[in-house]
């Protein structure tokens, strides 16, 4: 669905991805893995045309989108839920989850969203987005791009800084937008977390990819694993 | 009533009647009428564009000079002028966009007021060229011509209906930012432009139709002056100072801000013409300079 081969990226003069090759087949949940720095954020927001200056080849189902410009790229299917979350703190709640545009059919209706987050509900009539607590704004975050229709969704460390109760239902949430057949690329430095949603995670070094694990043989690679990510 | 209108208190040696407060208070609705409609446009443009536009008196002059051309070259009249004007005026701000103010977003704040500075004085030295600077008569149109008595002064019709028409059209235009999905997009691409464009949003697209209405907004000002001032290509001048003046006393890109402080400083100027004449044309300035010392930010300005 995704494939993404010898990916640079530039920010200013720093050339920040060094050729990044990896691709996501439909209905997989992939992770990128690797310690601060590697390129993670920067291979996502490449993936949507943020960067200053970006080369290589991202193909979303058959088509090239190195040269689109990032609202092209929405509209071929690809949503974006960044690592700051980008709330919105001059829109109201409902505002926020309303604001991106229904880039195709197919999408979760704003009900089905208030049942996969009943905090959400609760909170729309009244708060700004910015009044939000970490957790409700992550909700916010993921919800509203469940709506657009995009099929493939890139989550930028989603769990950062959540409480594990926050975190178990985001996990739950990944597994239930996979079995409705989302594809997902997600960014998490807690593999622990990852492991629990993903088919597959790519670990990055140096603005490259530099191994894939399969999550069944993740056990049986948890020494190699703890030395690329230093923990 | 009358007891009330005819009580006057004496203030540095002038003698102040209630009445004349009143009086020139609701007379100075109609400059602060001009104020609320230019700095709405300048706040809107600003709070999307980043880009202090000193075009906006001439774009305001071209409202006016649009509407003149279209009764004296076409025989169109004044209300389908209140359309068209600004229509026009605001397709030559997106063409402006387009192909000069653009290229200027990556740069410094400074490079995008120097700019249209020189736009300004580029439009005006076009038009006296043209058109002299000695100003062309524009008549009130018939059905708003004489005056109507509103309890303690007779009102002119035309400038009652120039208070109202711009009180409309800033509360739709609020109404449009605060209340509509595409005001939400609007104040979302102001906050964090990337990510709107990332959802798809054609950003670029809406900060060109955004500087297209801030321009059409100065134009429609342009269009209710013409019969009050005489159309010349300096009219946005007189204007123009004191309304950078209204955006800083609201607070840099405050919507509901510039249309009230407008208003409101519309009619302090007119009542300071009665209480102490000499400062009417500075107490504008007063008032910025002591907003500037309390609230930093403007009266409505958000915090950092």
């Amino acid at each position: 669905m995704l494939d993404v081969k010898d990916l640079n990226a530039w920010y200013g003069e720093s050339h920040i991805l060094h050729g990044v090759d990896f691709n996501v087949q439909e209905g997989e949940v992939v992770t990128l893995l690797g310690r601060n720095g590697a390129g993670k954020t920067t291979t996502m927001k490449s993936i949507m045309g943020l960067v200053p200056r970006r080369e290589g080849h991202v193909v979303f189902k058959g088509a090239e989108t190195i040269d689109m410009m990032p609202n092209q790229i929405a509209r071929t299917g690809i949503a974006i839920c960044p690592e700051e979350r980008g709330i919105f703190g001059s829109l109201s709640v409902t505002e926020n989850l309303m604001l991106p545009p229904i880039v195709a059919p197919g999408g979760l209706s704003v009900n089905e969203i208030y049942t996969l987050f009943p905090n959400l509900k609760e909170r729309a009539r009244t708060a700004h987005g910015t009044r939000l607590s970490g957790g409700e704004q992550q909700m916010l975050a993921i919800g509203r791009i469940l709506r657009t229709g995009a099929k493939m969704l890139l989550l930028d460390e989603p769990t950062e800084g959540l409480a594990p109760v926050i975190v178990q239902q985001i996990g739950r949430t990944i597994r239930e937008i996979k079995a409705r057949g989302f594809t997902v690329l997600l960014v998490e430095q807690n593999f622990r977390f990852a492991a629990t949603v993903a088919d597959r995670h790519y670990v990055m070094e140096h603005g490259k990819i530099i191994d894939m694990i399969e999550n069944k043989q993740l056990e049986a690679n948890m020494g190699k694993l703890h030395e690329y990510l230093g923990v | 009533m009358q007891a009330i209108l005819s009580y006057s208190f004496s203030f540095f040696g002038t003698n102040v009647t209630i009445a004349a407060l009143l009086g020139q208070g609701t007379l100075g609705l109609i400059n602060g009428a001009f104020y609320a409609c230019l700095s709405l446009g300048l706040a809107v443009i600003f709070g999307m564009l980043n880009i202090i536009n000193f075009a906006h008196g001439a774009l305001f002059m071209m409202g006016a000079f649009a509407s003149w051309m279209l009764l004296n070259y076409l025989g169109i009249g004044y209300f389908p002028s209140l359309i068209l004007s600004p229509l026009l005026v605001g397709l030559f701000g997106i063409f402006l966009e387009k192909t000069i103010i653009s290229r200027l977003y990556k740069l410094d704040h400074l490079y995008g007021l120097l700019l249209t500075f020189g736009l300004a004085l580029v439009i005006q030295g076009l038009f006296r060229n043209y058109y002299g600077s000695s100003g062309l008569p524009y008549q009130i149109p018939h059905v708003l011509q004489g005056a109507t008595y509103i309890g303690f002064m007779y009102m002119p019709n035309y400038r009652g209906w120039v208070v109202l028409a711009a009180l409309f059209v800033c509360l739709a235009t609020w109404a449009i930012i605060e209340k509509t999905s595409l005001g939400a997009t609007l104040r979302a691409a102001t906050e964090n432009a990337p990510l709107v464009q990332a959802f798809g949003v054609n950003v670029p697209r809406l900060i060109t139709l955004t500087y297209g209405g801030g321009i059409a907004l100065a134009a429609f000002a342009g269009v209710l002056a013409a019969p009050i001032y005489s159309v010349n290509p300096n009219m946005g001048d007189n204007f123009i100072n004191i309304v950078f003046a209204v955006v800083v006393i609201g607070g840099m890109g405050s919507i509901m801000g510039s249309i009230v402080t407008g208003f409101a400083l519309g009619v302090i100027e007119g009542m300071t013409k009665v209480v102490y004449p000499q400062a009417s044309a500075t107490v504008v300035f007063v008032v910025m300079v002591i907003v500037l010392l309390t609230k930093p930010r403007g009266l409505f300005g958000k915090a950092a």
